[in-house]
């Protein structure tokens, strides 16, 4: 298709759309987490600012952009500016690759509910991913203060060590679907449960074909984006902050956003590799008019990540933290090994049936 | 339909900044003296590479390109140099390893040039950079050449187990 006005202005707006929401989602996950912790915790909480305390995430805002902007007197200056901005981009672009609906029709013209619809979104998903560990690493290294330091080593080789779990769970889903393309993939998995009648191939959600895949993806999910039980970068008791010890104001909240994003990228792939998506059991059957079978699409999709990123605060403040041992463990011992044999038996029953 | 703007012309575009991004990136690699500065400049060359690779339309080279040089490979350079904490410049003066590194860089690069030179480019007689495109030539065509390689790489990951186990049987930390 030849670049005219109509798909720049179309790319444009989806690039502005996708941008507000997934800045949005930060200030809503924070209010949320600090609300669902007090309530695990037997605390109050947050409630002053506004009713229920809504208007929360406003003050800390405020608080953000008013703080002092400091910098360490030995740290390497350009790098240590450059950190946060390296930690924040590579989610963004992740969330370019998300199909969040099923296309819309818009002026007679097929609007796909995406950004790049590549035809190796997955890979470039796994890929881009990986490079927010460049930002805490080089963040903890300019900060030239050894608890930061040390904060980003571990990260890095933390997310180095989740990283192949990551991809080789995503490798077996890669033999079932047949397809890199995280649009098609949705596509496959139109069936709640069942076979399609035509092809004879697995048709319904992944999670029923690749059950162990989505217990390793999620696991290796929860170290990639730094979490609870996972966050020993930033391990209190050992190393005060982690790798933004010497991070104040909009630099540490940049920090925050990438972390937030990152998990919203996170629960977009688990929701589009192992949950179908946009397909929601009996939607497709109510025979509804192309934009509202998108609109419709899009809110069971916005459900499922929703459901996720409420998953990923439970676990934070259910489980205690790994030591840095068990965590290395658990990653070279248990889930690359699991992942490999899920490959393995993966391969074996696709080249058979 | 109105083409707002000539595909080729952002093509090209997208071939000059890439371009353009590697060789500064490289430059600072090599002049820059803090090794982190140089291994971050790397990582730079390795973005603008694999953008070069998307302008030619190779789009599964770009993304392993990003997954494995700047994702894993550099990832390690990182994390020893760091731990090295390198600060100093050891030859602050020009000596003669160096000066002859140096002029068998400049050897190569005019070979490179003079080899290249006469070559078309190929980017419209390469075939598609899909996966399966790839997948196909990888285990059909290349399998050979794919198995050893890979054989090496397994070579390589045993001996550097062998080299870095402990002798008297305990576990390293």
């Amino acid at each position: 298709m030849s670049p005219d006005i109509a798909y720049f202005a179309a790319t444009l707006a989806k690039i502005v759309a996708i941008f507000l929401l997934s800045v949005h989602v930060v200030p809503i996950m924070v209010i949320l987490e600090r609300r669902i912790s007090a309530w695990v915790q037997f605390r109050i909480g947050p409630n002053r600012v506004g009713p229920l305390g809504l208007f929360q995430p406003l003050a800390d805002l405020v608080k953000f952009l008013g703080k002092e902007d400091f910098v360490p007197a030995q740290a390497n200056k350009v790098l240590f500016w450059a950190a946060p901005a390296l930690t924040c981009l590579p989610p963004f672009l992740v969330m370019t690759l998300i199909p969040f609906a099923p296309p819309f029709e818009v002026m007679g013209r097929e609007l796909p509910a995406v950004i790049v619809d590549s035809s190796i979104g997955i890979i470039l998903a796994l890929a881009l991913s990986s490079l927010t560990v460049y930002g805490i690493a080089i963040g903890g290294w300019s900060s030239n203060s050894k608890y930061s330091l040390l904060g980003g080593l571990r990260s890095s080789a933390q997310m180095i060590s989740y990283e192949l779990a990551l991809g080789l769970s995503v490798l077996a889903v890669i033999c079932v679907s047949g397809t890199l393309n995280l649009s098609d993939m949705i596509t496959r998995q139109t069936a709640f449960f069942g076979f399609d009648d035509a092809t004879g191939n697995w048709a319904g959600w992944n999670i029923f074909s690749q059950p162990v895949a989505f217990l390793v993806f999620l696991v290796a999910s929860y170290a990639e984006t730094n979490r609870l039980p996972f966050d020993l970068p930033e391990a209190e008791s050992e190393l005060v902050g982690g790798y933004h010890t010497e991070y104040s104001a909009t630099k540490f909240s940049l920090f925050f956003m990438g972390e937030y994003i990152g998990m919203l990228g996170m629960a977009c792939l688990i929701v589009i590799l192992f949950l179908g998506g946009w397909h929601l059991p009996g939607v497709a059957a109510l025979d509804l008019s192309p934009n509202v079978f998108a609109l419709v699409g899009l809110l069971v999709f916005m459900a499922k990540v929703g459901f996720f990123l409420l998953l990923f605060i439970q676990v934070r403040w259910t489980l205690p933290r790994f030591r840095y041992d068990q965590l290395m463990q658990v990653g070279w011992k248990v889930l690359l090994p699991i992942a490999l044999a899920n490959i393995l038996v993966t391969g074996f029953v696709v080249a058979w049936s | 339909m109105d083409a707002l703007i000539d595909p080729t012309l952002l093509t090209r575009i997208a071939f000059y900044f890439f371009s353009a991004l590697s060789i500064v990136a490289a430059l600072f690699v090599v002049v820059h003296r803090n090794p982190i500065v140089s291994a971050v400049a790397l990582v730079m060359t390795f973005l603008g590479v694999a953008g070069l690779y998307l302008t030619l339309g190779a789009t599964f080279l770009t993304a392993v390109q990003i997954l494995v040089y700047a994702g894993a490979i550099m990832v390690l350079f990182l994390f020893v140099i760091m731990l090295l904490n390198l600060e100093k410049d050891p030859f602050e003066e020009p000596h003669v390893p160096r000066l002859l590194g140096a002029g068998l860089a400049i050897a190569l690069l005019f070979g490179l040039v003079a080899v290249l030179g006469g070559t078309v480019a190929v980017g419209t007689s390469i075939r598609s950079g899909s996966a399966e495109e790839i997948g196909k030539i990888f285990f059909g065509e290349y399998i050979f050449p794919f198995e050893m390689a890979s054989l090496l790489l397994l070579v390589a990951m045993i001996g550097v187990i062998v080299v870095a186990r402990r002798s008297d049987g305990k576990e390293a930390l």
